[in-house]
C-alpha cells in the first residue's frame, strides 16, 4: 500500500510539525508514504467564496500529483471534503472520480482503513477536543449532536489510546469556531467572537491543549488565545498520536 | 447612492456590545438545546424529518395539482380563493377587501408573508390602520421594529426595554419589566382590538388540498381571538404552504414546535374550513418568487420550509450577528438561501454569512440541505457578477499563486520571511486577521522543505 500525502498549503507554509507528524505516525504503521513536491492546495478557499470555476487549475494539479496512489491521506477534514465533493478534471474524469473516492481524512484513515487498535503515544496534560465542522458533519467523525443518533467519535477513540491524555468535556461540544475560510476576515466580528467563546468553553474547563483534525480551527483559535497571551496551547490532533 | 450595509457591517456593529452578543447568543442557545431535549424523546425523530421531507418532495413536484385541488374544495366549503402573483398583488387585494367592508383598522397574527410582502406600511400609507396581535410581533411594532426571527419576534430584546417600549406606548408603570404584569397589561391592550376590529388577517401553517381546510398554529390564541370575532378572515398563504392530505398533518405538526421552541405541539392548532352564518373568510394564495425558486434545481427544495426557526437557533452566526443584521424579512440560514432569489443585488452579501458549519442543514425538519445552498448561491452570485470586483481580483491572485506550484513555494518563503523579519507589514490594521487575533509563527523552513532535506530516500 502506498499512500500519497496530502499537506494543505498553510499547514505546509505555518505548521510543518503538524505535517511531520502525520507523517510519522503513517509510516510508524507501517505504511508506505509518498509527498509529491508539487502539491499545492485543494481549492477550497476560492471555491468557498463562490470561484469554484476557477479552480481548474488546482484540481488539475491535484489528479496530477496524487492519482497514482492507492490512498491519499491528508490531515485536514476540510481539504478532504472539498475534494470528496468539488474535485472535478475534465481531461481526467476517471482519475478525479477514483481520488474523491480514495481521498482520506487521517483519523479516518487509522480507524476505519487501517483499523488501529493500538497506539504507542504518551501525552500527560488535559486536552480539550474541537470537533472541526468539516469533519465532523462532512466526513461524520463523530456524531452529530442535532441528531438523533448513537453517538460516536473517531477522533476520541484514537486519543484514548494515548497514555496519560485527559480529555476534558465542553458546555458545546460541536459549536463551529468561527474560521470558516475567507469568512474569517470577510466577516471579521462574528468569526472572532465565535472563536473567543469557543475558546472560552475549553479554558473553563481546564483545557491545556486545545486538539482537533483541521489545523484551520486551530490557527484561528491559537491567533485568539495568543493576542489575550493564554497559556493554553493549540496541537493538531496528529502531534498527539505521535507525542512521547 | 446611499449605502447599504451589509451582513459583516451591521454584524461588527451587533458585536460592539459584548454583552449583549452573549445575552443574545445564549438565549438562542437555551432554545436549540430546549430543542435537543424534545427530539431526543422521540426514537423516531429521523424517520419523521425523512417522511416529512418525502411529503414535502411530492408537493413541490405536484404543485399546481395540489393547489387546484384546494382551490375547488375551499370553493365548495364558501371560502373566497385569491391568487398573488406577487408582494404588490397580495397587499392590493388585501386593501380591496377592507375597502369593500369600508373598514380602516384591521388585525393581524403572525404572518412572515406579510412581512415579506411589506403590508404593514402599504396600509398605513392607505390609510389603514394595523395592529399586530402576536406579542412579540406587537413589542417590534410598538418599538418602530420588524421582527428579527420568525417564531420569536422580538428575541432581540430584553425585558427591561419591553418595559420601557410599554411604558411609553400603552402607559404600564416607568421601569416596571416584571413580563407577567407586562403581559397582563398587553392581553387588555389586545383585547379592546380583538372586541372591536371587523377585519382579522391571519398567517397560514399549512393548507390541505383533499379537505380545503387551512391550519393556523400559535401559541398564543390569538389568530383565533381575531379570526372568531371578526365578520371577515382574510388568510395568507406562500404557495408552498400546501400539504396532500389531513393525515399528513401529524407528521408536521409534531416536527413544527419540537423543532421551534421543543415544544410538542403548539397550544393552538386551529382548522379553519369555512365561513360562519354570514361572515367571510378569504384566502390568498402568493407566489412572489416561489415559482422562480421552483424552477431553479438548486434551491428548489428551499421552499420545503415550514417556517420552525430552528436554523437560526442553531447558527452559531446567527446567534452572534442578530436577526436585524440580515436585513430582510426571513433572517439566518433560511432566509439567506431565500433572499437572494427575491434580488441578488440587494442580498449578494448573505450566503457569504455562514462558515458553512452544516448544523442548520441537521436541525431542518424537513432537511433542507441549507448549507450546501448557500456554498451554490455563492457560485451564482459570482457567475452573475454580484460580487465586489475587489475581492474577485484578490481570489484571482490566489488562485494563479496556488496553481503553480513554484509561485506557491516562492511566495511561501518570501511571506514566511516577511512575517519573521518585517512583521510589521503584516501585524497591522488593515490586516482584519491582525485586529483581534495574532499570526501564526513563520517557521524557518515549510514541510516541503523538511521533506526534501529529510525523505529524498522515499522518492
Amino acid at each position: 500500500m502506498t499512500v500519497g500525502l496530502f499537506i494543505p498549503c498553510y499547514v505546509d507554509q505555518f505548521y510543518p510539525k503538524a505535517a511531520i507528524a502525520t507523517l510519522e505516525l503513517l509510516q510508524k504503521q507501517g505504511v508506505k508514504v509518498v509527498y509529491p513536491l508539487n502539491q499545492t492546495c485543494c481549492g477550497q478557499p476560492m471555491a468557498n467564496s463562490g470561484f469554484e470555476h476557477l479552480t481548474h487549475g488546482c484540481d488539475e494539479l491535484f489528479v496530477k500529483n496524487f492519482s497514482q496512489f492507492d490512498y491519499i491521506v491528508s490531515p485536514s477534514g476540510s481539504c478532504v471534503l472539498h475534494i470528496k465533493e468539488h474535485l472535478h478534471d475534465e481531461k481526467h474524469p476517471a482519475e478525479a472520480t477514483g481520488i474523491r473516492h480514495k481521498i482520506y481524512e487521517l483519523v479516518e484513515f487509522l480507524t476505519d482503513i487501517l483499523k488501529v487498535d493500538h497506539i504507542k503515544a504518551t501525552f500527560k496534560h488535559k486536552v480539550g477536543v474541537h470537533q472541526s465542522c468539516h469533519g465532523q458533519r462532512g466526513l461524520k467523525l463523530s456524531q452529530m449532536s442535532e441528531l438523533v443518533a448513537p453517538p460516536f467519535s473517531k477522533p476520541r477513540y484514537l486519543l484514548d489510546m494515548v497514555e496519560g491524555i485527559e480529555i476534558i468535556d465542553l458546555d458545546r461540544q460541536d459549536e463551529c469556531c468561527g474560521f470558516g475560510g475567507t469568512f474569517c476576515v470577510a466577516e471579521e466580528a462574528v468569526s472572532v467572537k465565535m472563536g473567543k467563546d469557543r475558546v472560552a468553553d475549553h479554558i473553563k474547563h481546564g483545557a491545556e491543549f486545545i486538539t482537533a483534525a483541521d489545523m484551520s480551527c486551530l490557527m484561528h483559535m491559537e491567533g485568539i488565545l495568543k493576542r489575550s497571551k493564554s497559556e493554553v496551547k493549540v496541537l493538531h490532533i496528529a502531534e498527539i498520536l505521535n507525542a512521547g | 447612492m446611499s449605502h447599504i450595509a451589509d451582513h459583516a457591517e451591521l454584524s461588527e456593529q451587533f458585536n460592539k456590545d459584548e454583552p449583549r452578543v452573549d445575552w443574545h447568543d445564549q438565549t438562542l442557545w437555551f432554545v436549540r438545546k430546549k430543542r435537543d431535549v424534545a427530539v431526543n424523546k422521540l426514537p423516531e425523530w429521523e424517520e419523521l424529518r425523512e417522511t416529512a421531507s418525502q411529503i414535502k418532495n411530492n408537493v413541490l413536484s405536484n404543485l399546481s395539482e395540489y393547489l387546484l385541488q384546494f382551490e375547488e374544495n375551499a370553493k365548495k366549503n364558501g371560502i373566497v380563493v385569491h391568487w398573488a402573483t406577487d408582494a404588490a398583488e397580495h397587499n392590493e387585494i388585501v386593501l380591496s377587501i377592507l375597502r369593500k367592508h369600508g373598514v380602516e383598522q384591521m388585525i393581524k397574527s403572525k404572518s412572515m408573508l406579510t412581512e415579506e410582502c411589506h403590508l404593514n406600511d402599504f396600509l398605513k400609507e392607505n390609510d389603514i390602520e394595523v395592529i399586530d396581535t402576536d406579542l412579540g410581533e406587537r413589542i417590534v411594532q410598538l418599538a418602530g421594529e420588524v421582527p428579527s426571527h420568525i417564531v420569536l419576534p422580538c428575541i432581540h430584546k430584553k425585558k427591561e426595554e419591553i418595559g420601557e417600549i410599554f411604558h411609553e406606548h400603552l402607559g404600564t408603570e416607568k421601569g416596571a419589566s416584571d413580563p407577567q404584569y407586562l403581559t397582563g397589561v398587553a392581553r387588555e391592550h389586545l383585547r379592546e382590538k380583538f372586541l372591536t376590529r371587523r377585519v382579522a388577517l391571519t398567517g397560514v401553517n399549512f393548507a390541505i388540498a383533499e379537505t380545503g381546510e387551512f391550519v393556523v398554529c400559535t401559541n398564543e390564541g390569538n389568530a383565533d381571538m381575531g379570526a372568531h370575532l371578526a365578520d371577515v378572515h382574510i388568510a395568507s398563504m406562500g404557495m408552498e404552504k400546501i400539504i396532500p392530505q389531513r393525515k399528513h398533518l401529524g407528521v408536521f405538526l409534531r416536527l413544527l414546535t419540537r423543532s421551534a421552541t421543543g415544544q410538542p405541539i403548539t397550544t393552538y392548532s386551529s382548522h379553519f374550513k369555512k365561513p360562519r352564518e354570514g361572515k367571510e373568510l378569504h384566502i390568498i394564495f402568493v407566489d412572489n418568487g416561489r415559482s422562480k425558486q421552483l424552477g431553479r434545481p438548486d434551491f428548489r427544495n428551499s421552499l420545503k420550509c415550514i417556517r420552525c426557526g430552528a436554523c437560526m437557533n442553531t447558527c452559531p452566526v446567527y446567534r452572534r450577528s442578530g436577526g436585524h443584521s440580515y436585513h430582510t424579512a426571513i433572517s439566518g440560514p433560511i432566509g439567506s438561501i431565500l433572499a437572494p432569489n427575491l434580488d441578488m443585488k440587494k442580498y449578494a452579501d448573505l450566503p457569504f454569512a455562514s462558515t458553512l458549519c452544516g448544523s442548520c442543514s441537521n436541525v431542518c425538519p424537513v432537511k433542507i440541505d441549507i448549507h450546501q445552498q448557500l456554498y451554490k448561491w455563492r457560485q451564482v452570485l459570482v457567475q452573475e457578477g454580484y460580487v465586489p470586483a475587489t475581492k474577485s481580483a484578490g481570489i484571482k491572485v490566489m488562485n494563479w499563486t496556488l496553481s503553480h506550484p513554484s509561485v506557491f513555494n516562492f511566495a511561501g518563503k518570501a511571506g514566511r520571511w516577511v512575517m519573521q523579519h518585517v512583521p510589521f507589514v503584516v501585524n497591522n490594521k488593515l490586516n482584519p486577521w491582525y485586529k483581534q487575533r495574532d499570526m501564526p509563527d513563520a517557521p524557518d523552513e515549510s514541510f516541503g522543505e523538511w521533506y526534501s532535506k529529510n525523505n529524498k530516500k522515499d522518492e
